[in-house]
């Protein structure tokens, strides 16, 4: 055995847009063990339900992530729907899908330009962000934000969205194909991209449902726990079926986003196709009831997790979310041990952490 | 079958009945999907979320001040995150954690901030 080292990776990194820590123990250039560090950026965010309503708490629950913003809007709306039993319009219902899979696009696009700018690769890089950008004017144009939205609340949306827009929505998420498909091809088929993913950071099936791995990250390796399926919002009419890979490397793990960001312009232009008139929300007053309420979305980064505790007032006594980073924390410590150093960055891109949904 | 979204299977257990539950939903083919703490007037209360092909089975366990409660995190090693975040956050100890980061998981400028006290009688005769 060589000389044992260790080596700080984060938490400032330029392969980590934002601060997580792991010591690396190495043997020569091999990885021995990660040991993971957080808080650099803990807001308590779940901490303010005790000073705001449950309406308010919408707004502070968006802001758990930049990213993820309206699912995390949609998740804890849900829950309290769930604990309140109000039932969402139907076309609410639709909104909250089609608004879920732009972020999806959007997300998988930012993912797949930091990949490629992980690789050195700084064409592919701005070519990714650069499409991903027509996602956001959509949400500024509809919404009046880019990253914050304030489209959902609880009972449905803010506000509706005319039959009209919702067709240019899917007119332009259908003419991004094309582009979608010639930046695709480069990570799917690119002898030099392959190179660095394929065969590495590999998690078998059995492995990712041992460390609880969740998203495109378990989907990689075969695991369908895509909360979709269980009848959330309009995926079940729309006949939604999950992307699974099985080779659980990180190039499995990328071909998942990849062909996810062509299924939700799919999943876009049915729901656009099939979306009912009506109102999109329900009036809602008095006091959040006494008990609890768990509630799931697939966020683009894999399932997040609401809880809700009601205690009769409009404060309820708990809003606790767990975001998917957070159940893929463990595989990526895992997956490191025995990985060549070269590789960590890689590794940790493709299980695609975001630092400030796990610190909320 | 696949379970609905809406299907709420929330379960009450004892501090010392968590291991052997664990055990079991691990035996039963379980992965670990959450561990997270409240805290009220001095009680913590923590909720563990188990889920098999979208079967998601919710155990709510008590925890008087003070007491112990044994990590469940030698069945599932990925438990550690959770336990370590609701021991930073709440106080709560627990007992034979694989990986214990003894209060530095997060780096919070006051120790166990979401950790309440047992209320107290006000006023007199």
């Amino acid at each position: 055995m060589g000389k044992r080292t260790i080596v700080p990776f984060g938490p400032q990194h330029p392969a980590l847009p934002e601060p997580i820590h792991l010591d690396l123990e190495l043997d020569g250039e091999k990885v021995v063990r990660a040991v993971p560090s957080l808080g650099f950026i803990h807001r308590g965010l779940e901490k303010l339900v005790e000073k705001n309503d449950y309406n308010a708490m919408n707004y502070i629950m968006e802001r758990v992530c930049g990213i993820c913003s309206f699912g995390h809007s949609w998740g804890y709306s849900g829950a309290v729907e769930g604990l309140m039993g109000i039932e969402v319009p139907e076309r609410a219902q639709y909104l909250r899908t089609i608004y879920l899979e732009l972020s999806r696009m959007h997300s998988h696009l930012l993912w797949l330009g930091l990949l490629a700018d992980g690789m050195g690769f700084e064409s592919l890089f701005m070519n990714c962000w650069r499409i991903r950008e027509q996602i956001l004017d959509i949400f500024e144009a509809t919404t009046g934000g880019r990253v914050i939205l304030s489209f959902t609340k609880v009972g449905g949306q803010h506000r509706d969205i005319s039959d009209e827009t919702l067709k240019k929505i899917a007119d332009k998420v259908t003419t991004l194909r094309p582009e979608l498909k010639r930046i695709c091809d480069v990570f799917i088929d690119d002898e030099s991209v392959k190179n660095r993913m394929c065969g590495v950071g590999k998690v078998s099936t059995d492995e990712a449902v041992e460390l609880g791995a969740v998203g495109p990250t378990a989907r990689g390796s075969g695991v369908n726990n895509d909360v979709r399926c269980t009848g959330v919002g309009k995926y079940e009419e729309l006949g939604f079926v999950p992307i699974l890979e099985k080779d659980g490397d990180c190039y499995s793990r990328c071909k998942v986003r990849v062909k996810e960001v062509f299924q939700s312009i799919d999943i876009i232009c049915a729901a656009v196709a099939k979306i009912p008139a009506g109102p999109v929300s329900v009036p809602v007053k008095g006091p959040a009831p006494e008990g609890e309420y768990v509630m799931r979305i697939e966020q683009p980064r894999g399932d997040a997790f609401y809880y809700v505790v009601g205690n009769g007032t409009k404060y309820l006594d708990r809003a606790r979310v767990r975001t998917p980073t957070d159940a893929n924390i463990p595989m990526i410590v895992k997956v490191l041990q025995g990985c060549d150093l070269n590789d960590v960055s890689m590794i940790v891109l493709t299980i695609d952490p975001c630092v400030s949904c796990t610190e909320r | 079958m696949i379970h609905s979204y809406k299907e709420q299977h929330i379960t009450a257990l004892t501090p010392d009945a968590i291991e052997s539950k664990a055990d079991e939903m691990k035996k039963a083919g379980y992965r670990i999907e959450q561990i997270c703490a409240r805290s009220k007037d001095g009680v913590t209360t923590l909720l563990y979320s188990f889920d098999k092909d979208f079967d998601l089975q919710n155990f709510r366990v008590t925890v008087p001040q003070n007491m112990t409660v044994p990590s469940i995190s030698k069945y599932y090693w990925a438990a550690f995150i959770y336990e370590n975040e609701v021991h930073d956050l709440f106080g709560v100890t627990f007992t034979g954690l694989v990986l214990d980061y003894k209060g530095n998981f997060f780096k919070l400028e006051k120790l166990t901030p979401w950790k309440t006290e047992p209320k107290t009688s006000e006023g007199g005769e």
